[in-house]
């Protein structure tokens, strides 16, 4: 067993787990934290991701030891209280998601994403960008306009480059 | 996932202590291929031990002669660093294409050159590079070093810190992605060195691992251009044969490959 301290969408918490917890079996089950979603055995759907320090990180190939210290953000520490992240509010309306459930890690890589490329992104780079977080229902196309829409928005000095690329 | 226990040193030689002292111990950097394997209970040592925080294995240095990158550094960090970037482009970029960006996030040069998986991309930039393996005992070069499937000259408990590598004067790498796994099918990373020496070696084709193709070497240090290919082949005896892909397939992937690595020098493409 280990005592982990983390710093979790802003707030700190410590738990007593045992070591080979997952990071993503500590959100989950003991901060019951359950946007961030299982759905793979090999660290390829990317339905897990969260911000570790930062970065996009697939929570289910990290131990909660391991993490310990750092700052991770979840989907639920995205949106402002009732105000919704831009890149929540664009997958909302442009209907990125179909059954939802690789919609937190799409949102989370898609934050990464942007910030990362300062909101200047196109349809190629996002479809490329995406290689780690798989839609079962394969919804990519309204996945990708949300987005390059999101990505507008959060880009000093609004253009809607991206936004027709994806049309 | 089996139980385990965690350590987390903060230097070299508390992690080689704890390593010594643990009985049935394995290092874990960025955990993006020990975890996967301990998730599905290939592997499960009864003791972790965390390299991630130890101040040696950080850090990257460039010289007009060299470029020296801690063992912890990860992908990213690679990707995304100025100075690699300027120095060996081609390397910073085939960092960039290593699996997504959240593995990325936490995958380093270290863990992958240790591990040495036949589909791997860094066995086969150290390889083509004549970079050097630096470890807490010893200095390999990377000839001596990869020893075909998941086997390296590395000891027990050995510990690598840096990898470095001379300034090439060209490099360049073009790999097949498997469309399931995404890892190499055939990657091919050339690079001409000050001198005229050519290296060209092979990922996730072989039988054997990485290795070099001496013929496109002699033929590279003659006329260093795609066309000075032409006609040579490598053997499908050599290559890896399975649902993916047949060794015949294989064998005229490295061909093609290799072709494009030399059309695209200074960066590094992924295929689709
Ligand atoms: C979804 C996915 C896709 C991937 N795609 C690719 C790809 O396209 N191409 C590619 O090359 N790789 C790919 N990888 C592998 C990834 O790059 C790994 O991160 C890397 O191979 C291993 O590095 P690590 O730091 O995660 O090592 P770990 O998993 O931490 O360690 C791997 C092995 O090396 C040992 N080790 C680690 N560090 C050291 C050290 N400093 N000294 C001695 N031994 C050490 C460990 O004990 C272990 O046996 C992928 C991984 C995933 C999960
Ligand atoms: S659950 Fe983490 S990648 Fe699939």
């Amino acid at each position: 067993m280990a005592r982990v301290k983390l710093t979790v969408n802003g707030s700190e918490v410590s738990r007593e787990v045992e070591d080979r917890t997952l990071l993503v079996q500590f959100l989950r089950d003991h901060l019951g934290l359950t946007g961030t979603h299982v759905g793979c055995d090999t660290s390829q759907c990317g339905a897990c991701v969260v911000h570790l320090d930062g970065h996009a990180a697939k929570s289910c190939t990290i131990l909660a030891v391991q993490a310990a210290g750092a700052s991770v953000t979840t989907i639920e520490g995205l949106a402002d209280g009732d105000r919704l992240h831009p890149v929540q509010a664009a997958f909302r309306e442009h209907h990125g998601l179909q059954c939802g459930f690789c919609t937190p890690g799409m949102i989370m890589t898609a934050v990464d994403m942007i910030n990362r490329h300062a909101g200047r992104l196109d349809e190629k780079t996002v479809r490329h960008e995406l290689e780690g977080n798989i839609c079962r229902c394969t919804g990519y196309q309204n996945i990708v306009k949300s987005v390059l829409a999101a990505a507008d928005e959060m880009r000093p000095g609004l253009s809607l480059s991206g936004l027709q690329a994806a049309e | 996932m089996y139980p385990t226990t965690y350590h987390r040193p903060s230097s070299l030689a508390e992690a080689s202590r704890l390593f010594a002292e643990a009985g049935d111990a394995a290092y874990i950097s960025g955990g993006h291929t020990l975890l996967p394997a301990m998730k599905t209970r290939l592997a499960a040592p009864e003791n972790l031990i965390d390299l991630r925080h130890v101040p040696e294995l950080r850090g990257i240095e460039v010289t007009s002669e060299n470029v020296s990158i801690g063992a912890g550094t990860t992908h990213h960090a690679v990707s995304q660093s100025g100075a690699i970037r300027q120095a060996i482009p081609t390397l910073a970029a085939m960092a960039g294409t290593i699996g997504d960006a959240a593995v990325r996030t936490l995958g380093t040069i270290g863990g992958s050159v240790a591990n040495n998986d036949p589909a791997a991309d860094y066995p086969a930039a150290v390889l083509a590079l004549s970079g050097t393996i630096i470890t807490d005992r010893r200095t390999i070069p990377a000839d001596a070093f990869f020893r075909g499937l998941y086997e390296t000259a590395l000891e027990e408990g050995e510990i690598v810190t840096r990898l470095s590598f001379r300034l090439p004067e060209a490099a360049g790498y073009a790999k097949f992605r498997n469309p399931a796994s995404r890892y190499p099918m055939a990657g091919v990373f050339i690079a001409r060195h000050r001198g005229g020496e050519v290296r060209v070696a092979v990922t996730g084709a072989g039988n054997d691992g990485v290795f070099r193709v001496p013929e496109m070497e002699a033929a590279l240090a003659r006329d260093f251009s795609a066309g000075a290919l032409k006609g040579i082949t490598v053997s499908p005896a050599a290559m890896l044969s399975d649902i993916h892909g047949t060794a015949a397939y294989r064998a005229n992937l490295v061909g093609v490959m290799a072709r494009r690595a030399m059309e695209n020098l200074g960066s590094a493409v992924a295929i689709d």
